[in-house]
């Protein structure tokens, strides 16, 4: 649905060169939600605001749908935004304006008739709980209330695609909760694509499908959540389940891709007489999976074997001697 | 000379009477006390409206021409920020006999009140210029993302984000204005512009007729007030902040 080959884009800031995106290929696909995490200054944002070209990349293109927006301008660039919703991260929303002519702001500009706005506007605060604030002012809301007047006015013209710039990020952890949740919802009622940026790593592991993790301009990794959990010597595993380096060259870790019934650790020391001890795990739900990760002291004559029995039994074993 | 007049008074144990008198001679001043307010209220109003009309097209010139606005023109914005410089740093006596002959040129004459309008607007455009360019600089850069994210014109952006979020500021700029070219009318009064300050010259400073002078001097503070008040009202109503 997004389709991002070579962007490359340098800033110019007193004197000083600032290699915002270097080099990204992004590729989301239809209908799943693809989160970038990264620090501030990683060039995050850059890259959301390079898909609806409020940056244009200094080389590259920017494919959404079947419009490739790099090679629009004016008149037509204008017209393609209109079908990319965008939710901001503080919440961008006209004070002077009620809920309602927040939300029918961009039908307004497209040319809808007051009369078909109303409705449509009705429409898009019952989707987003907020049928009772229409005449209420945004002063007048909480912070989760406004994200939703902002998420409603990003769906009011339809769009196929949802861009999100730390849509949480100025949120209480219950309030995030329930905007991701919404987000998510309207994912499978709409069938929409949303990309969103993010210096959570929880928002990566509620919601997305697939993520890339961003640092100096550049994608570190990318690629589905499970498959990059799976992965050996993932950035995102190690991020989403921070265990302790504590270890001696014994370490090892040990992912869990999906949940297993079977309870591996007394079955490696009864069969390998191998000797286990637990310095570390957790399970996390990513991407509406359990995963887990256990950092354990494995010693003992059969160790290797006992590595290779948990490989096949299709965990993922990372030594830390290697 | 107020103040002597009233230590006079003080000291004679007449200040009463003095109050009496000034009260015995209002409705014979009214007249043309009257003809001075309508002619202030005309300036300054006509005063007002140039202002407005050429004044905020410049301060919104002013925000889109800066870098990172909606029109980057840094050579433009240099030009347009100089002439407002200029038209800002002028005392407005001086801008009044400077502009004698453009008046002359616009109106006919030199004299009057609708030849002061022709300085007065153009004291005031600049000011009211750069105090629409401050409130403009307030609105949030994220709204005007915003809504360039939502596929608006340019033109559009300037009508329904950046002046609607501005009104408070531009209405309190407003005021700001109205109040300046009260004062400024009663200097133009000065060169026979006409007006409450005419009045307080001719009949007050150099007829010694202090009754006069102190009339005018209620009279531009009840219009100020009166102003100022109406401007404080429409500003709380607008402010949704």
């Amino acid at each position: 649905m997004i389709d991002a080959v070579g962007l490359h884009k340098t800033y110019r800031l007193k004197k000083r060169r600032v290699q915002a995106l270097h080099g990204v290929d992004l590729h989301v696909e239809s209908g799943e939600i693809y989160g970038v995490v990264g620090q501030s200054g990683a060039g995050k944002s850059t890259l959301l605001r390079s898909v609806n070209l409020l940056e244009r990349p200094d080389s590259g293109t920017v494919r959404v749908g079947d419009e490739e927006l790099t090679s629009l301008r004016g008149a037509r660039l204008r017209e393609a935004r209109r079908h990319i919703g965008m939710v901001h991260q503080h919440f961008a929303l006209l004070s002077s304006r009620t809920v309602a002519g927040n939300v029918g702001f961009p039908l307004e500009v497209s040319g809808m008739s007051r009369a078909a706005r109303a409705t449509r506007v009705g429409e898009l605060l019952e989707l987003v709980g907020l049928g009772d604030k229409a005449r209420a002012y945004p002063s007048q809301l909480s912070g989760g209330q406004k994200q939703r007047v902002g998420i409603a006015r990003a769906l009011a013209s339809d769009p196929k695609v949802l861009l999100s710039d730390e849509a949480t990020s100025a949120l209480d952890p219950a309030t995030t909760e329930s905007i991701l949740a919404l987000l998510r919802r309207l994912r499978d009622e709409l069938g929409l694509t949303i990309l969103l940026i993010t210096h959570e790593m929880d928002v990566i592991k509620r919601i997305c499908d697939s993520a890339a993790i961003m640092e100096d301009g550049e994608f570190r990794e990318s690629g589905r959540v499970l498959d990059l959990i799976g992965t050996p010597g993932s950035l995102l595993a190690r991020s989403l389940f921070p265990l302790p380096e504590n270890g001696g060259p014994e370490t090892v870790f040990i992912t869990y891709p999906r949940s297993f019934d079977e309870p591996f650790m007394s079955e490696l020391t009864r069969r390998f007489d191998v000797d286990v001890n637990i310095l570390g795990g957790g399970v996390e739900q990513v991407a509406g999976q359990s995963v887990g990760r256990l950092s354990v002291d494995m010693r003992g004559n059969r160790r290797s074997e006992a590595l290779t029995y948990l490989s096949e039994h299709g965990l993922l074993v990372e030594e830390a001697g290697k | 000379m107020i103040t002597n007049e009233i230590l006079y008074l003080a000291q004679e144990g007449n200040a009463v009477t003095a109050v009496t008198d000034f009260v015995r001679e209002w409705p014979n001043m009214w007249p043309s006390l009257w003809l001075g307010t309508m002619d202030t209220v005309y300036m300054v109003w006509w005063a007002t409206v140039v202002s407005v009309l050429f004044g905020l097209p410049l301060g919104v010139l002013l925000v889109a021409t800066d870098k990172g606005g909606l029109i980057p023109a840094p050579a433009a914005r240099a030009v347009l920020s100089a002439i407002v410089n200029i038209g800002r740093s002028l005392p407005f006596i001086v801008l009044m006999v400077a502009v004698l002959t453009l008046t002359r040129f616009l109106v006919g004459t030199t004299l009057g009140p609708t030849a002061a309008i022709v300085p007065l607007s153009i004291g005031a455009i600049p000011f009211f210029a750069r105090l629409v360019e401050t409130s403009l600089r307030e609105v949030d850069r994220g709204v005007i993302e915003a809504a360039h994210a939502m596929g608006t014109r340019k033109s559009t952006i300037v009508g329904k984000v950046l002046l609607p979020e501005a009104m408070p500021g531009l209405i309190a700029g407003l005021v700001m204005t109205v109040v300046t070219l009260i004062s400024y009318s009663a200097m133009a009064g000065a060169i026979g512009g006409g007006g409450l300050g005419d009045l307080a010259i001719r009949e007050g400073y150099q007829r010694f007729n202090d009754h006069y002078l102190w009339a005018t001097v209620i009279l531009l503070v009840v219009i100020v007030q009166i102003a100022q008040s109406l401007g404080d009202l429409l500003v709380r109503r607008l402010s949704r902040r």
